[in-house]
Order: structure tokens, then C-alpha cells, then sequence
């Protein structure tokens, strides 16, 4: 691996090859090692997609150890899967206003979309864009949709959408683009909840149809 | 031990330096927009740098003394007065219960600070006491603060010395941000990043606490404007398809999927926070070494800087 400078605090390290999936489960697992060796200057660690941002604490150097680290090989173990969340989704309707399209776009009946999107167990890969929203990972390619060309100014709470190949639910009420293609009722955020996120990166994910 | 709010201003929220170690659960940092100067009042009354303060933007509040308190106002300049006498900027003042702080439109930038001895004392939440406004939580009730809002104010210990800053930043409307290029500048052509580095960008009215919506000459790319979601760093300058690019902020979302074509270096961090819609900016490339000399820098003025009068 190697990291490059965002700024004058902050260091990204990024996997490039491997499918997604791989690629992800090492950066949750680079992300865990370096949280867990305590470097002093670092301040916070923002893992992503394929890439871990590490925010070092103002005037702080990296140190060697933080460097060799983020240079090695990338840690080949997986993390240990997390909790497996069932989730009922209403699909279409009112509450999924993209699924026809999507349908359409993928030459696919909406049942048929359904019955993919239903399939898979998912990870959660990190979490972004708002707090406690899941990038999750596992989308069946045929499924994978770009997004909105406009955002909507207003998505539900609770909307389960498709943004290129992730899926993932909106834990409250933003602007997005994702395509929206069902609702759940899960609160997948709360501060005041002892663990206010309910989904974790490495946690599973599986929808059920209502 | 508490101030009243009377007017509340344009927008008046409570921030301390942010919400950190929070990014892998997805909330953003939060966190003074010009944390130079939010420091720099904290100083000057006695505080910790981590102590929660008031965050005034463009047109101050009227507040109300409930007690006696120990105040600092640092950032901008903005007309104020207590009972209709001037207040020093960036020196500490005493203000008598029942006295009336009245802060009125900007001299300056965008942004100033008003730091009260003790500390104002919200509650904690995911440790900071920072206000998030577009989720609405943390802060003083998750929102800005509005006419008659009590804020309590914690008990200070020992004895404040009234100090002053011996070296002032002044905020202009026209500014050069110091930039580290990356980390997608293989997206853009060298016709884009040139005319990122000559052009003048305007900050748009439609700036917030999450960007500074710049315009200015579209910056032209080789490659999409997607990408994978990575992390976000304060200052990063994201370029979406449009091609005018934004200076991600305090309440930027920790993850986002444009290319970015630089980053500001963390000593300019206060001059974004501190730009205003209609101000001009420019950018100038530097590397990693210079940044963090600056940063230095400016570090030695608030350390030296916050002497007290004798």
C-alpha cells in the first residue's frame, strides 16, 4: 500500500485492485489495526469505500510507526463478520418511487428486482454521507444504477436506495440522489442510544420483503 | 451563571473545536468554523481551547448578562457594545448582570467568536459540544439559538486575569488560500488545474457551515467527476461535474464521491472560515513542509499572543 497527503493533516491510504468487497474488508481491517495500536497523532480515522483517511491532530507528525504501518502489505485477515441485521422493506409504491425505473433501466421486471435485491446478504462497508448511513456492499452488478442526474431536495427517512453498486437506507430525511426503491421503518441513528449508529462496519445486512 | 439571549442575530450557534473521533460512525466533526479565533477567545478569558463558545455570523445577538461573567469577543469585527459603550476586540472584559451585549453587523469576515469564562455549558453530545445543525442535535437544542434561550455557563476556577492578543488577524475580502494539490488532481487537465491556480473565485451566497460554494471559471477534467466515496478533510476543494469546485467545511459529510482538486493547509483554515459570500479567492500550491510551517506559525502567535496586561 501507499498513502498520500490530503492537505497538511491528513494521510490517505488506498486499495485499488481487488473487487470492491476485498478491498473493503481490508481497509475495515487496516482501519481496526491502526485505531487499536493508539498512535498519539492520530486524531480520528475516517474508513471508506477502498480508502482509509487518517487525521492526525494539529502540528502532529506522522511517525514511523504510523508509516510503516499504512506502507505494508495490506493485512490479509478479514475481520470477523458482525452482527446480522434482517430488515423488512416495503418495495415500490409510495415508498420506493425509483423502482420501476430501475426495473426499466436493467430490463428486469420489478419483481425480478425484488427477488435480487432480496437475495444477497450484505455488508456494511462504512458509514457516510450523514450519520449512520450504510455504503452497504454486495449489490448484484445487474442491480448497480447511477445515480439521480438531480438529487431530490427530500428523501424519506427510512428509503432503501441504489447509488451506483452500493445499496443503503437513509437514516433521516435529506436531499439525495440515490435511486429509491423501498422504505423500512429501522431508526438506524440516534444519539441517544449508547451505540448510536445501529449498523457497524463489518455487520450484515439482509432484506426481507414485507 | 447563564447568558439570555434577546436577539439571536443571523445565526448564533454554540461550537467548541469539534466532534472528534466520531468520523467511522458518519457524523461530521461540527466545530468553530475559524477555530483560530474561537481558541484565541478562550484564551483571553481563561478557558481551555476545548471550551464551547458562540459562533456569530454576519450580524451578531443581543444578549443579556444573567450574572457577572468575564467575556471575549476574537474573530471578525463586528460593531459591539455593552450598555452602548464600544468593546474591545480581542481583549477580555468584565460585563455586570443585567448589562446588555449587543453585537451588530461585521466589519470584516464572516465570523466572530464571543468566549465567556467557565465556558458555555450545554451538554456533551458523542463528546463535543458543538452544534449539528442539519441533523439537529448537539450544540444548545440541536438549532441555532433564538430569542430568550438561556445558556448556562459553567463555574470557572481561580482567578481571570484580563488579557489582550498582541498580534491581530485582519480579514479581507480578498484573499489567497495556500492549497496542497491532490489527491485527484490526475483527474483534471493541466488546463483545469491552471486555471484553478490563476483564476479569482467568487464565494457564492449559497455557502454554508458544510462548503463555500465557489464560482469562477469552470475547471475543465479528464476524468469523471465520480468517484468512489473516501473520507473528507476540512478544506478539501471538491470539483463536481460543473467544474466550480467547494471548499469543504465544518459540517461537510465525513465521506463524499467527487474528485478533489487540492486541499487548503490547515494555518488558512480560519480565512475560509471566515469568507463571505461576494469575497474573491485565490490559490497558491505549496507543499507539505511549507503548510506545516505555517502552521507553526501561526501556533507561535497564539501562544505568544495571549499576554496578560500588565
Amino acid at each position: 500500500m501507499s498513502w498520500k497527503w490530503v492537505g497538511d493533516r491528513a494521510l490517505l491510504v488506498e486499495i485499488g485492485d481487488d473487487d470492491l468487497a476485498a478491498a473493503n474488508a481490508r481497509i475495515r481491517r487496516l482501519s481496526l489495526d491502526v485505531r487499536d495500536r493508539g498512535f498519539s497523532e492520530v486524531e480520528d480515522l475516517v474508513p471508506a469505500a477502498r480508502t482509509l483517511l487518517v487525521l492526525l491532530r494539529p502540528g502532529a507528525e506522522p511517525g514511523s510507526e504510523l508509516a510503516s504501518l499504512l506502507e505494508a502489505a495490506p493485512p490479509k485477515a478479514e475481520p470477523a463478520p458482525g452482527r446480522l441485521h434482517e430488515i423488512v422493506v416495503r418495495y415500490g409504491g409510495k415508498a420506493g418511487p425509483d423502482l420501476a425505473d430501475v426495473a426499466e433501466l436493467h430490463e428486469l421486471s420489478e419483481e425480478s428486482v425484488i427477488a435480487l435485491h432480496t437475495s444477497v446478504v450484505y455488508t456494511v462497508g462504512f458509514l457516510g454521507f450523514a450519520p449512520g448511513f450504510p455504503y452497504l456492499i454486495g449489490l448484484p452488478s445487474n442491480l448497480a444504477t447511477p445515480r439521480l442526474p438531480t438529487p431530490r431536495t427530500k428523501v424519506p427517512a427510512g428509503s432503501v436506495a441504489i447509488g451506483g453498486e452500493f445499496t443503503g437506507i437513509y437514516p433521516r430525511s435529506t436531499p439525495g440522489g440515490w435511486r429509491l426503491i423501498g422504505g423500512c421503518d429501522m431508526n438506524l441513528f440516534d444519539v441517544e442510544r449508547d451505540s448510536p449508529a445501529l449498523l457497524a462496519p463489518g455487520d450484515q445486512v439482509k432484506f426481507i420483503r414485507s | 451563571m447563564s447568558l439570555r439571549i434577546v436577539r439571536p442575530g443571523l445565526l448564533t450557534t454554540v461550537q467548541d473545536l469539534g466532534r472528534i473521533g466520531s468520523g467511522a460512525l458518519g457524523v461530521p466533526p461540527c466545530g468553530a468554523m475559524d477555530p483560530w479565533a474561537l481558541r484565541a477567545a478562550n484564551r483571553l478569558v481563561g478557558n481551555d481551547d476545548t471550551d464551547a463558545g458562540l459562533e456569530i455570523t454576519l450580524i451578531g445577538p443581543e444578549i443579556r448578562l444573567e450574572a457577572d461573567h468575564v467575556l471575549a469577543i476574537c474573530g471578525s469585527r463586528f460593531d459591539a457594545d455593552l450598555d452602548r459603550s464600544e468593546t474591545p476586540h480581542a481583549a477580555a472584559f468584565v460585563a455586570r448582570a443585567g448589562q446588555m451585549l449587543r453585537l451588530g453587523k461585521s466589519r470584516e469576515g464572516a465570523r466572530t467568536y464571543v468566549a465567556v469564562r467557565g465556558g458555555i455549558d450545554v451538554p456533551k453530545v458523542l463528546d463535543s459540544r458543538s452544534t449539528y445543525l442539519t441533523a439537529g442535535w448537539g450544540g444548545f437544542a440541536g438549532r441555532a439559538l433564538r430569542a430568550d434561550d438561556v445558556l448556562p455557563v459553567a463555574p470557572a476556577n481561580g482567578i481571570a486575569r484580563p488579557r489582550r492578543l498582541r498580534s491581530l488577524e485582519s480579514y479581507c475580502s480578498e484573499q489567497s488560500l495556500r492549497v496542497i494539490i491532490g489527491p485527484q488532481e490526475e483527474a483534471f487537465s493541466s488546463g483545469g488545474l491552471g486555471a484553478f491556480l490563476s483564476s479569482t473565485y467568487r464565494v457564492s451566497p449559497r455557502s454554508d457551515r458544510m462548503g463555500l460554494r465557489l464560482e469562477g471559471p469552470p475547471i475543465d477534467r479528464i476524468r469523471p467527476a465520480d468517484i468512489v466515496p473516501e473520507g473528507l478533510a476540512a478544506g478539501s476543494i471538491q470539483v463536481p461535474a460543473d467544474g466550480q469546485p467547494i471548499i469543504l467545511a465544518a459540517d461537510r459529510p465525513v465521506t463524499g464521491g467527487y474528485t478533489k482538486i487540492a486541499t487548503v493547509v490547515s494555518a488558512d483554515l480560519a480565512r475560509v472560515g471566515q469568507a463571505k459570500p461576494g469575497d474573491r479567492l485565490r490559490f497558491v500550491a505549496i507543499d507539505v513542509a511549507a503548510a506545516r510551517a505555517l502552521w507553526r506559525d501561526r501556533e507561535a502567535v497564539l501562544e505568544s499572543g495571549a499576554a496578560e496586561i500588565s
